[in-house]
């Protein structure tokens, strides 16, 4: 019998998701692996019978959690797809500011009508069985890990940072371009794809786990930079986890 | 005849983009509640982007939207270029352009192969089409491939662009990239119109009702208004686009965490249907013969015809890329450096940025400091503008379908919403900051 599989969104943009949309033909032959069974974004119909869950999205607010752990107890496997489920996201930029003064600010008076918290990874609720970094996924990575899950293997995950990669493409260092990077210290997996296009690594995979911080400072100060410019690109996609820190 | 007395509820509308509920409730033959809400956790971008610098702006609310994270970029880059007086080349804008033909393309072949075409087929999703209608389902998926590898080529990235940035682009495709993506365009015409031909197939099922609203999106007196324009409404004529509060005119309601807008009367619509509405003149001319095929001209009042515009428009947007990269190779493409970074002289300042995205006009507005750090930012997205007219549309539907039965009126009112493609995860974002 084919695995059943769920797809399950919370606060974020659907991008993950849409990924996986992209994935066309490669997407049929999916198909022919699982059966889904819950994809509220493409499909009409709902089971909560299923053996693996994909979760986008940050948890936001308390009226969530319920959500979660149903599908936690619903699921064999659950899985974060996104950087906002995985390690909290873009969401979390809102952590650093006062909660109430946040809803005032989109929603005036009425912003007390609004139910929010700070934004935080689907782990922070519920055990996740295995993760999909990066704000959008990459396609072939979610095909790798579905196929590990399958396979009944546990997928295995990057621990260098993107700077390993990064260097193996040859590309000129963001720094000697004068420009501030988080390659140092962000997870790998991404093929450096946005210093491959010409920018900067945002850190959108996440802190790789024992980032080096000494080395880290040591390209700060070669470079003329500050403390305060490493936490102000910090806090695009790390705030959960540096207050965990 | 009994007077029936039931409820509709639909929670979480499926195959849309985002959480929307409807609910409807019928006494003895008559309405007694009609209700579209939005139940989506809110997101606060708006609040979040205060305190940072010019140079993320874009790179952060690309993140309101996965689908329109173009459209989001480019809203975003013309707002913080306006603040601070950057201009960008005859080139860059071209190459812009063709960015967000590659998002509209996505979108919409998404939305119509994906989401629409399964109630047209009577399915509940695109899964059962692989193997009833093979043909069409791998045509749909051709095409959105080739969308997606057009956004790859111009943009570094499908969703959540990479290349995008104030004062231009950080990389830019080859002249040999670009004719070989004009090739796979020209190509695929006769792919689209065996789509057009689909459902030219199917249009009958589409439900014939009218309700005469404002329709308001961007117009240009040079070419089909996409990337720039001013605003216009087919009630009051049109305005530089920094006026687009005099539009908006966003309002909360309890029921939703998107805000909801007004102009002159209870609702409007934005979106492929106000755009064609508006600019039906300046389509290109297959899509023209397209949109006349399914006589779908000035005025249509049809909502459920949103998504036959997004079919002209998608004609539209391969033809005006094929223009576009004609009039890149004439002029000659210029190269710039491995990595580049336009250079912003940075100053304190406002400005607006307006965009016709896949679900209709879009507007990013910043205040920075002298730093270039956000002081203050506000961005109005086309889903909001919808959420009035959509409640609207329900009101005057409802009546007019109340002796059928509980779940024809429930696919109706699921295809009306599908129809305006809502994108509801971007509609919890915002709001302005007083």
């Amino acid at each position: 019998m084919k695995p059943k599989v769920a797809f399950f969104d919370f606060a974020g943009c659907e991008g993950d998701q849409l990924q996986v949309a992209n994935l066309e033909e490669d997407l049929l032959a999916l198909l022919g692996q699982v059966e889904v069974v819950s994809f509220r974004e493409v499909m009409k119909g709902h089971s909560d019978n299923y053996d693996i869950a994909f979760v986008e999205g940050s948890c936001t607010r308390l009226q969530d959690e319920d959500r979660l752990k149903q599908i936690r107890k619903n699921a064999k496997l659950v899985v974060a797809i996104g950087s906002c489920a995985a390690i909290g996201g873009i969401n979390s930029l809102k952590n650093y500011k006062d909660l109430d003064s946040v809803k005032k600010v989109v929603y005036g008076e009425s912003g007390k009508l609004f139910d929010s918290y700070a934004a935080r990874p689907i782990d922070a609720i519920i055990p996740v069985d295995a993760y999909v970094y990066g704000c959008p996924i990459e396609r072939e990575d979610f095909l790798h890990v579905v196929k590990s899950l399958l396979l009944g293997k546990k997928p295995e995950i990057v621990t260098y940072p993107v700077c390993v990669e990064c260097k193996k493409n040859e590309n000129v260092c963001a720094f000697e371009r004068g420009q501030f990077c988080v390659g140092t210290v962000t997870r790998a997996g991404c093929n450096s794809c946005c210093i491959n296009e010409g920018t900067i690594c945002w850190g959108c995979r996440g802190l790789v786990d024992n980032p080096n911080e000494n080395s880290h400072k040591e390209v700060l100060i070669k470079y003329g930079l500050t403390v305060d410019d490493a936490i102000g690109k910090f806090k695009l996609y790390f705030g959960w986890q540096e207050a965990k820190r | 005849m009994k007077k029936s007395s039931f409820e509709v509820d639909v929670h979480h509308v499926t195959r849309v983009e985002g959480h929307g509920n409807i609910y409807v409730s019928i006494n003895n033959g008559a309405v007694s509640k009609c209700e579209w809400s939005i139940p989506e956790a809110p997101r606060f971008f708006e609040a979040m982007v205060v305190g940072r610098s010019w140079s993320e702006l874009h790179h952060i609310t690309s993140r309101i939207c996965g689908i329109c994270s173009i459209g989001h970029t480019l809203a975003s880059l013309k707002a913080t270029e306006a603040a601070m007086g950057i201009s960008i080349s005859e080139q860059d804008l071209k190459l812009r352009k063709l960015a967000l033909h590659g998002e509209n393309l996505q979108s919409h072949l998404l939305h119509l192969g994906f989401l629409v075409l399964p109630d047209l087929l009577g399915v509940g999703s695109v899964v059962p089409l692989v193997s009833t209608n093979p043909d069409e389902v791998n045509t749909v998926l051709r095409l959105h491939r080739t969308a997606n590898e057009m956004s790859n080529l111009i943009c570094g990235r499908t969703t959540h662009p990479q290349r995008l940035m104030p004062g231009g682009f950080s990389k830019i495709p080859s002249i040999k990239e670009l004719l070989a993506l004009r090739k796979k365009l020209q190509d695929s015409i006769p792919s689209i119109q065996a789509v057009v031909e689909l459902f030219k197939s199917l249009a009958v099922k589409l439900p014939n009702f009218k309700r005469e609203t404002e329709f308001i999106a961007l117009t240009d007196p040079s070419e089909y208004a996409l990337y720039d324009g001013k605003i216009a409404s087919s009630d009051t004529g049109s305005a530089p686009a920094k006026e687009y509060l005099a539009y908006t005119n966003e309002y909360i309601v309890p029921h939703s965490t998107a805000k909801w807008a007004k102009h002159v009367r209870e609702s409007y619509m934005v979106g492929a249907l106000a755009r064609l509405n508006i600019n039906y003149k300046r389509l290109s001319p297959i899509a023209r013969e397209t949109a006349d095929a399914f006589n779908l001209l000035p005025m249509c009042y049809n909502p459920f015809m949103n998504s036959i515009a997004q079919l002209v428009e998608v004609v539209h947007s391969v033809e005006d890329s094929i223009r576009l990269i004609n009039e890149l190779e004439v002029a000659g493409l210029k190269s710039q450096p491995d990595y580049n970074l336009p250079t912003v002289k940075v100053k304190a300042g406002a400005g607006v940025g307006a965009v016709e995205v896949p679900r209709g006009i879009l507007f990013h507005d910043y205040n920075y400091n002298e730093k270039g750090i956000c002081t203050k930012a506000n961005c109005i997205i086309p889903t909001n503008q919808n959420h009035g007219n959509i409640q609207q549309d329900m009101n005057a539907l409802v009546p007019q379908i109340v002796n059928k039965s509980q779940k024809e009126i429930e696919l109706t009112l699921e295809m009306l919403v599908r129809a305006y493609d809502p994108c509801i995860s971007c509609s919890t974002h915002v709001v302005k900051i007083r």
